[in-house]
């Protein structure tokens, strides 16, 4: 089984999102794998472990600093890395997803995996529009992929516990929301040595798309209400808390 | 080209989402500004499609299109733009909808806004207004080009606005089903055998912020003092620290509860939309910046840890 995952280095929403026209201030906060990219990355190594195959990450290098992020997927148990050299942060979501879908055309994939969505897809997902460059079908909120032959069983959630199981013919491309276990731990001394002995290939970006969208402006949400703060120290709060609760009979 | 505006509705088990609803409603705004129609297009069969207050409604009925399928989906959106040259189509940004609008997209080479809160008129073209990051930072973006794929998040605008009782126009589909990739298998039901968390009066919910499985004890004491039940943001669910019945958004269950404290989530869009309407909404989470405080009505930046413990002691 040949499963491509395409990841995604995206800001990070940990911390202030400083804004510097009308864009991200790239050059101030730290970017990290999106976080469903860690799930789809854990949902092919399932497979390949199941009935045996090559997992290969495949991302766009934004800013110089996709190597981490790529030395933790071998570590995880990818057999192969990819990155697309960019040096773009600010490439939106149609051109990462044309670069992706230019590079994983000749690998031969018979599925490819993607987040099922990024906090930074203001112009959509990748996914999507891999399978749409790639002429695939798509099928996104994906909890469980299981390869049978030329066909998988795909899960995909509605909400509450609610889904529905489909048969997808292979190649496809997959939106993982989540894998059917959580994403596994790479010890720091297995990347360190995947940093130390492992070679990722390079590709330059080929193709051309674009989101389309003329920025008019980017900033915080204007709140519309805000909390009303407590304030103190946190056995202020915490007694401020209770009051509150047991005035209005909650407590 | 025409100034219509396509709404993609969704529906499960006989009925419409209210983002269905919501979308048709902006539509119809959208469209009288710009002098077109408000389309409502149904996909898939089983379900009573004369509620909209579209200008019209087009049901493409086909019984083999009962269960939701992206591929299906896709391949009839795609034609029906064929056919009508829209201004706009709008999806829900939702696990139906978020599998067709980007493919869309990229297929037709219009451009799609995404996580959209808030759609304008402005010179014959939209600006829309985006909630991404996590709802940290709104984007004010303005599609170029003749089409316009625009995503919208649930609960943007009012339902009541899209409700009506418009005649559907039963169309078949452009689509062969048996030509397709995809093939909806069967119906997965929600796990039963725990506490329903919809009919709780207060909820004590939990996010990533509560660190792992050994500290959702502390929650649940501090739940039992309240006469609440424990609830959880989805990274704790897929984390495995508490099932998925416990789970409040988009993915999960949507809550009404009096009191919904929240002890460590961001307050993500994908969550707001389980927990919004809640009568009293108390956060505590260490980032003065959480998106959630411009929600909650009672907020503390202050460690989640101590303050349940302190609330305990007093409790
Ligand atoms: C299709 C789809 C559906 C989804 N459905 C859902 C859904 O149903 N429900 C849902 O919740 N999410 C859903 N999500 C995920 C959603 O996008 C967010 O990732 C999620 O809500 C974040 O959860 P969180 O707030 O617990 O985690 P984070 O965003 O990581 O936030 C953790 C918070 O804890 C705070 N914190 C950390 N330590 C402490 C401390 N000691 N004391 C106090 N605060 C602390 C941090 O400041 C931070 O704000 C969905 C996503 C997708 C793509």
């Amino acid at each position: 089984m040949n499963i491509v995952v395409a990841i995604k280095h995206i800001p990070s929403i940990a911390d202030d999102l400083p804004v510097s026209g009308k864009n991200v201030d790239f050059d101030s906060v730290d970017f990290v794998l999106n976080e469903w990219d860690e799930h789809s990355i854990e949902q092919a190594v399932l497979i390949k472990e199941a009935v045996g195959g090559t997992v290969t990450v495949v991302g766009v290098d934004l800013i110089g600093e996709l190597d981490n992020v790529l030395h933790l997927a071998l570590a995880k148990g990818a057999d192969k890395v990819v990155k697309i050299t960019a040096d773009d942060p600010a490439a939106d979501s149609h051109m990462q997803a044309k670069w992706l879908a230019e590079a994983i055309k000749g690998m031969g994939a018979n599925m490819v995996f993607a987040g099922v969505q990024a906090s930074n897809d203001l112009d959509g997902q990748i996914g999507p529009m891999i399978a749409a460059y790639l002429d695939m079908p798509y099928i996104g909120g994906v909890s469980s992929v299981e390869a049978n032959g030329d066909s998988a069983t795909v899960n995909k959630e509605f909400a509450g516990g609610a889904g529905a199981k489909y048969s997808v013919s292979m190649p496809f491309v997959a939106g993982v929301q989540a894998a059917p276990k959580p994403p596994r731990y790479a010890p720091v001394s297995k990347v360190r040595q995947m940093a130390q002995t492992a070679t990722i290939e390079t590709v330059s970006p080929s193709g051309d798309a674009s989101a389309g969208l003329a920025f008019k402006n980017m900033a915080p949400p204007v709140a519309t209400g805000h909390a009303e703060m407590i304030e103190g120290s946190s056995k202020e709060v915490a007694a401020k808390i209770v009051e509150l609760l047991k005035s209005k009979g909650l407590a | 080209m025409s100034n219509d505006i396509l709404v993609i509705t969704e529906h499960m088990d006989g009925k419409f989402s209210d983002v269905s609803f919501e979308m048709v409603g902006k539509a119809r705004e959208l469209a009288s500004a710009l002098g077109g129609q408000a389309v409502a297009v149904v996909i898939g069969s089983g379900v009573d499609a004369n509620v909209f207050a579209s200008d019209s409604t087009l049901h493409i009925d086909d019984a083999a299109l009962s269960g939701f399928n992206p591929e299906a989906y896709a391949k009839i959106v795609e034609a029906l733009v064929k056919e009508k040259s829209p201004k706009a189509v709008l999806f829900g940004w939702t696990v139906t909808g978020m599998d067709v609008a980007a493919w869309l997209s990229a297929k037709t080479g219009a451009p799609c806004a995404a996580y959209a809160k808030d759609i304008r008129v402005d010179g014959g073209g939209f600006v829309v207004s985006c909630q991404v990051y996590g709802g940290k930072l709104m984007a004010e973006v303005a599609p170029e080009g003749d089409m316009a794929v625009i995503a919208c998040l649930a609960g943007s605008f009012p339902v009541e606005a899209g409700q009506g009782s418009t005649a559907a126009t039963a169309t078949a589909s452009p689509v062969d089903a048996g030509s397709l990739k995809v093939k909806f298998v069967e119906a997965i039901k929600p796990a039963g055998g725990d506490v329903d968390i919809t009919a709780q009066a207060k909820l004590v919910s939990i996010g990533r912020g509560i660190g792992g499985k050994e500290n959702v004890e502390l929650a649940e004491e501090l739940a039992q003092a309240l006469g609440a039940t424990v609830s959880a943001s989805r990274p704790v669910v897929d984390a495995g620290w508490l099932p998925r019945t416990r789970q409040v958004g988009k993915s999960g269950l949507k809550v009404k509860p009096k009191l919904y404290l929240m002890l460590g989530i961001s307050g993500a869009p994908e969550h707001l939309e389980g927990m919004k309407s809640a009568e009293l909404i108390i956060a505590i989470n260490t980032d003065k910046k959480a998106p959630i405080f411009n929600v909650a009505h009672y907020g503390a930046t202050a460690d989640l840890f101590e303050v349940a413990e302190a609330m305990l002691e007093l409790l």
